[in-house]
């Protein structure tokens, strides 16, 4: 069973239980939505920007606990960071995501460091990335 | 448990080396038949005796291991038909259900469906029987009209039955649903198709490991199923079809072996089946499956079929008797699709996974379904004749490991 409690972290359930930044964000200049046909899992990234930076970040969407706590946690790192910092979190945290699962964990990822994790299962990699992908599509749009 | 039933499942169990596999250093619980069935020893063998003994192509030679293979090959078809109740010239030998039933809506589709014509399927459909109408429909300009299910998963014969009338060129129906488990009423789905004029095709994928098949018997046009999941190997399949009507249908691929004759710029088609076998077909599964069949045959089926039903019901009932399960539909047979309460499926599938269990998380592909029954996703577990108590037993010893991760 450890290997279940590792990929599901206090972190990960907790936000999965309780989702941070959860809904429409009022005034939102960007969306994107990225779904899994084979699950139907779906997300959607909505961010608020002031000049450059993300002033608020907002998820919505239906999926498993690694899905939801991803758009949870991803909200919560984005919040605050320019569009460069940004698009580097999310290069982080997909790196790490694919990474073996005996790699170093790298410093810097935060809270995102929990989703290590998901390294041991091939098949559940992709659940962390819907909210990647969706947030880089904001960003890029 | 009877003794003679334990001591069936014992023998049965020691024939599949699969089950033998270690999984995160467990016993291997595999409830995902509805997926694909693991192979016994006698088929393994007779897929690894091809390969060994039988290394020549079918249909094309006159030398030694030519004539071995082709002999085996057509021994192969005559087995399978026999087992299905059909005569060998009906059996269109695919790589699967899937191959069988988009060979029906092309080759069928394109010499039958046409402008103002309509294809009727049902809502409990896979994707397998229902894109590829979506698909002919399209093409033809004809129309896909959906019969409606109740709460149970049932197919409704009252709502199918209003929507046929002289347009419908032909009825596609799951015989066993991979997802709620029903059975539909063929017999009487036929009757009011033919009533109309309309061809009636089963997908039988689920069917033909769990039902007694007599395709004669069923009064269907076309029957489509799958040899891996009926504890054959991947990459068969069988399209039956009666003789008159698969003589009426124009190929589906074009090639090699189902010619009669090449010119530069035509060429004459052969027969039924061979019309429809165009390139080197996968003769050792086809050999493999015919072997799964007749392997199948030597289990009691009576004994069997009490086995599963007594599994299944003892699946309905824990499932039942666990707190924030809900279960889709009314299942009678082989398969249970439910949800957990709060959690998803695929943090269900990857938690018992951890315990050994093997089950089905997702759409199953089957998302209309999922729709209909107020399902985003769902976890199935789906038996076999070589599952036990125990597995059972696991899979809800497991459900409770769920609720410790996620409160």
């Amino acid at each position: 069973m450890s290997d279940a409690l590792a990929l599901y972290q206090a972190t990960i359930v907790e936000h999965d239980r309780h989702p941070r930044n959860h809904g429409p964000l009022a005034g939102a200049d960007r969306a994107a939505t990225v779904d899994n046909p084979l699950c139907g899992d779906v997300v959607t990234i909505e961010l608020r920007l002031a000049d450059a930076t993300i002033a608020a970040a907002g998820w919505t969407g239906r999926g498993c606990a690694l899905a939801r706590a991803a758009g949870s946690m991803l909200t919560v790192a984005l919040a605050g960071l320019d569009a460069t910092a940004a698009a580097a979190r999310l290069d982080a945290l997909e790196a790490l995501v694919r990474s073996t699962p005996d790699a170093p964990v790298p410093d810097g990822l935060g809270d995102l460091a929990a989703f290590a994790g998901v390294r041991g299962f091939a098949s559940r990699r992709g659940c962390v990335l819907i909210a990647v992908r969706a947030a880089r599509a904001c960003l890029s749009g | 448990m009877h003794a003679d039933a334990r001591s069936d499942l014992a023998a049965w169990r020691a024939e599949v080396p699969a089950l033998a596999l270690p999984v995160h250093g467990r016993r291997l619980v595999y409830l995902d038949n509805a997926a694909t069935t693991l192979m016994a020893r006698p088929v393994i063998d007779a897929v690894a005796h091809v390969a060994t003994h039988l290394p020549g192509n079918v249909h094309r030679g006159v030398h030694a291991l030519a004539e071995a293979a082709d002999a085996a090959f057509e021994g192969a078809r005559a087995t399978i038909a026999r087992h299905l109740g059909a005569r060998a010239d009906e059996i269109v030998l695919t790589s699967g259900t899937t191959a069988a039933i988009n060979l029906v809506a092309q080759a069928w589709g394109r010499a039958n469906l046409g402008p103002g014509d309509a294809v009727v399927v049902t809502a409990l459909e896979h994707h397998a029987n229902l894109v590829p109408w979506q698909a002919a429909c399209a093409e033809r300009g004809a129309t896909l009209r959906i019969a409606p299910i109740d709460d149970a998963g049932r197919v409704d014969l009252a709502g199918l039955e209003a929507l046929l009338d002289a347009r419908v060129k032909l009825v596609a129906v799951a015989h066993l649903s991979n997802v709620v488990g029903t059975i539909a009423p063929i017999a009487a789905i036929a009757a009011r198709a033919h009533a109309v004029g309309a061809r009636l095709l089963v997908d039988g994928a689920q069917a033909l490991p769990h039902v007694a098949i007599d395709v004669a018997a069923l009064g269907c046009d076309f029957y489509a199923c799958s040899g891996h999941k009926a504890y054959g190997p991947t990459g068969t399949g069988v399209l039956w079809g009666r003789a008159e009507v698969l003589a009426a249908m124009p190929p589906w691929q074009h090639g090699g072996e189902m010619v009669a004759a090449v010119e530069a710029t035509r060429a004459r088609y052969r027969e039924a089946p061979a019309r429809f076998e165009a390139g080197t077909p996968n003769i050792s599964g086809v050999i493999g499956l015919a072997a799964a069949l007749d392997h199948a045959a030597t289990r009691d089926r009576a004994a069997v079929a009490a086995h599963e039903a007594r599994l299944h019901a003892r699946l309905r009932a824990g499932l039942a008797a666990t707190p924030g399960v809900r279960v889709l539909g009314e299942p009678e047979a082989a398969v249970v699709a439910f949800e957990v309460a709060g959690v998803h499926p695929h943090d269900v599938a990857t938690i018992v996974d951890q315990e050994g269990v093997a089950v089905r998380s997702g759409l199953h592909c089957a998302e209309p379904l999922h729709a209909r029954l107020g399902a985003a996703a769902s976890v199935r577990a789906s038996l076999a004749y070589y599952n036990g108590d125990d597995d059972v037993d696991a899979l809800l010893a497991a459900l409770a490991r769920v609720r410790e991760v996620f409160g």
